[in-house]
């Protein structure tokens, strides 16, 4: 009889810092202390804290381990596992602060309290492995419910009722999408697709879905199918995310065998086949149109819509595609109603949001929020604030495509609407914070690089145009910009906006115009003043030496990569060496002697 | 390939639920055996292992959680084992085994009955 459960996360995170080995340890452990028939380890997906991994629960108490490491595990099995002891030192701080009669439950700290998990919800809680964990989860009861108490136009319905929209980026509502393409049932060729080509960098939501939970989005894509009257699918998903396409076809596989895929499913004369194709990590395949294309075995390219889709996708025949996020809250939605949905979230969002926290953040991970919290909540409460006392700055969403949130907009409820409002968009949901370090022309020049990096070429404004704005942003930041320079960006930004052919040009200028919205004084004081003012930009930076400071030992010169510190003859009062100078003309900014100088700091960057 | 029934799939959900009952947190009862040094040499393994094993046969894996705790201060009446539930005042058991054990799952958890026999204030 089992007593315990060890769930240890197996996300590309954790897996990285190292739990493959902590579960090696934990099952070594187990077996000597002849454990093993009582205490089950599980591997699951991502629990969200990614900062602290690799991190494992132990239930029934709920107890969070973070940073665990091998050499843990004899301590944690002998005094926890054995004894009943939590290892305080390796338990969450936040639980960790709380009187240990009462074990503080993972749902009431600060990081899970205020979210929602819809789309997460069985991510961190079952092993992804075993379909079985699935259907004790009420796996695949939305499937049979919509077989056989529905009528396909009745999900189509129930989908719309919902309020769900795109999670992809588009934010266009999925019940619509399946509207347009449920025409002629049965007598066209149809194809469902997911759209797993996440490639916003910092985003990794829709991989730790497919990690965490592929038996959702298959269930939903089987649903999606019933409801336009496709029988294959196909789910896109980047070569890159090898745990993600390994868990997959192990879901596939065993969805198969159950009868659950494939012919005649529940005997209701439903069928439905499901087949992955991998991607080979070109951002330009996230967009619609390249993705069939590349489905179909062509180089990724997008072509003009209309045709939508719906009426001619995928090797030419009517095609619904949604993203990962999107189809993970499907069952969910057949299963408690359209009601239970569109109760969460705000007037025109409705659900919840999977955000990808990252950058300058206590809690980096992945977080589900309720549409309409505020980026302050996110930031300050689920977040756990910005590291090291620093003031934040700005937050960037929706990736390359996305804009910036400035300070002052930190309430702003967080939705599809209020983010176009403010310049920016929802995007996949990566959330890069930025405290007060972080330039933001050398930010918007971060993400313009990653654009021109993929533009695919076909079109003009974006090959050529993309290009062009990464040169002037590149002279900006040099120090050799000119005030004309902003309005020439601007103007060229509409150019790139209005006349490129798919998603990725039509967006990609808008890091460019949200900061220069929000932070035109930083692009004027590189211009003008020819300074950074966050200390970034290199070119713009200065490294002095203070001789009155500077006590002359001499360590600066000694790790300076470029020779460019020598010793001069000024002895500052009072010291007995003399001082050192930088030869500006040979330093090439590396900072190396900053961090030698950090006793006395003498040293400074302008 | 088989085809599976929608009642093939609700049955082996519910075969299954118990499996990751546990994760959920949601047992309204919690039983706590005292496993420190104290509780561990007076038989207290036993006991927790009899209260697992009880307690998935009684079908109420749903419900209660068994867990440990380290000691409870109260090392002479070991093993002890304390019973939590919402709304209801704790309740100590004292001087357990694993008979016992398996009369307090049928009586208390199953049956709603307090054991008086092995509580603190009989004992005391």
């Amino acid at each position: 009889m089992i007593r315990s459960h060890v769930l240890i996360c197996g996300g590309t995170g954790c897996t990285s810092s190292g739990s493959p080995a902590l579960k090696t340890a934990l099952e070594k452990e187990l077996a000597a202390k002849g454990l093993t028939e009582e205490i089950k380890i599980v591997m699951t997906g991502c629990f969200g804290l990614c900062a602290l991994g690799p991190v494992m629960i132990v239930y029934p108490d709920g107890t969070f381990y973070s940073m665990v490491t091998p050499e843990d595990i004899p301590e944690i099995v002998e005094e926890h596992l054995l004894k009943g002891r939590p290892v305080e030192r390796l338990e969450y701080h936040e639980q960790a602060a709380e009187d240990h009669h009462v074990v503080n439950s993972l749902s009431e700290t600060m990081f899970y309290k205020k979210q929602k998990r819809v789309a997460l919800r069985n991510c961190g809680v079952i092993n992804p492995e075993d379909i079985n964990e699935y259907i004790a989860t009420d796996g695949y009861q939305a499937l049979a419910k919509a077989l056989t108490e529905m009528t396909p136009d009745e999900v189509i319905q129930t989908v719309l009722d919902s309020g769900l929209r795109g999670r992809g980026g588009g934010g266009f509502p999925t019940g619509l999408k399946w509207k347009f393409a449920c025409a002629n049932r049965g007598q066209v060729k149809k194809y469902v697709a997911c759209n797993a080509d996440e490639g916003d960098p910092g985003a990794f939501m829709d991989r730790s879905i497919l990690e965490g939970d592929p038996h959702a989005v298959i269930e939903a894509m089987a649903l999606a199918a019933y409801a336009i009257g496709a029988d294959e699918g196909y789910v896109y998903v980047r070569a890159e995310y090898p745990i993600a396409i390994h868990r997959l076809q192990i879901a596939i596989d065993q969805a198969k065998e159950m009868g659950l895929l494939g012919e005649n499913i529940f005997g209701t004369g439903f069928n439905f086949d499901l087949k992955i194709r991998f991607g080979a990590g070109a951002f330009v395949c996230g967009e619609e149109t390249a993705l069939m294309t590349s489905i179909e075995g062509n180089r990724g390219e997008p072509r003009p819509r209309p045709p939508f889709p719906a009426v001619k996708g995928l090797f030419g025949q009517p095609t619904i595609l949604n993203n990962v996020e999107t189809y993970a809250n499907i069952p969910q939605i057949i299963l408690n109603g359209a009601k239970w949905f569109a109760d969460m979230g705000t007037e025109k969002s409705k659900g919840t949001k999977v955000f990808a926290l990252g950058g300058k953040i206590t809690n980096t991970g992945l977080v589900e929020v309720p549409m309409g919290t505020t980026l302050r909540e996110i930031i300050e409460e689920i977040g756990g604030g910005i590291p090291n006392g620093k003031k934040f700055k700005a937050a960037q969403t929706g990736g390359p495509s996305g804009g910036c949130i400035p300070a002052h907009l930190i309430d702003t409820p967080i939705d599809y609407d209020n983010l176009l409002a403010i310049g920016s968009m929802m995007g996949s949901g990566g959330l890069i914070v930025m405290d007060e370090d972080t330039c933001m022309v050398d930010i918007a020049r971060f993400f313009l690089e990653f654009t021109v990096d993929e533009s695919c070429g076909k079109c003009t404004p974006c090959r050529v145009g993309t290009r062009r704005l990464l040169e002037i942003l590149n002279k900006i930041i040099e120090g050799k910009g000119e005030m004309e320079d902003l309005d020439r960006m601007e103007e060229l930004c509409n150019y790139i906006k209005s006349a490129s052919l798919c998603g990725l040009g039509q967006t990609a200028p808008n890091p460019v115009i949200s900061t220069l919205r929000y932070f035109k004084d930083e692009y004027i004081a590189h211009i003008v003043d020819k300074t950074c003012p966050a200390g970034v930009c290199k070119s713009l930076l200065k490294f002095t030496i203070d001789a009155d400071k500077c006590i002359g030992c001499g360590l600066c010169a000694k790790n300076c990569p470029a020779d460019a510190i020598a010793r001069t003859t000024y002895i500052a009062p009072g010291h007995k060496l003399a001082s050192f100078a930088i030869d500006s003309s040979k330093c090439v900014k590396c900072g190396a002697c900053l961090d030698s100088c950090k006793k006395i700091k003498a040293i400074s960057k302008k | 390939m088989k085809a599976m029934s929608i009642a093939e799939l609700t049955a082996l959900r519910d075969k299954m639920k118990d499996r990751v009952a546990m994760r959920e947190g949601s047992g309204q009862i919690r039983v706590v055996v005292g496993m420190a040094t104290c509780g561990i040499a007076a038989g207290a393994r036993p006991v927790l292992s009899a209260f697992v094993e009880k307690v998935g046969e009684a079908g109420l894996g749903d419900r209660v959680i068994v867990s440990q705790t380290g000691c409870i201060g109260i090392c002479q009446y070991e093993p002890v084992v304390e019973i939590f539930e919402d709304g209801k005042e704790k309740v100590t058991y004292v001087k357990m085994d694993a008979a016992k054990a398996a009369e307090v799952v049928e009586k208390h958890l199953k049956g709603g009955v307090v054991v008086d026999a092995y509580t603190i204030g009989q004992n005391k």
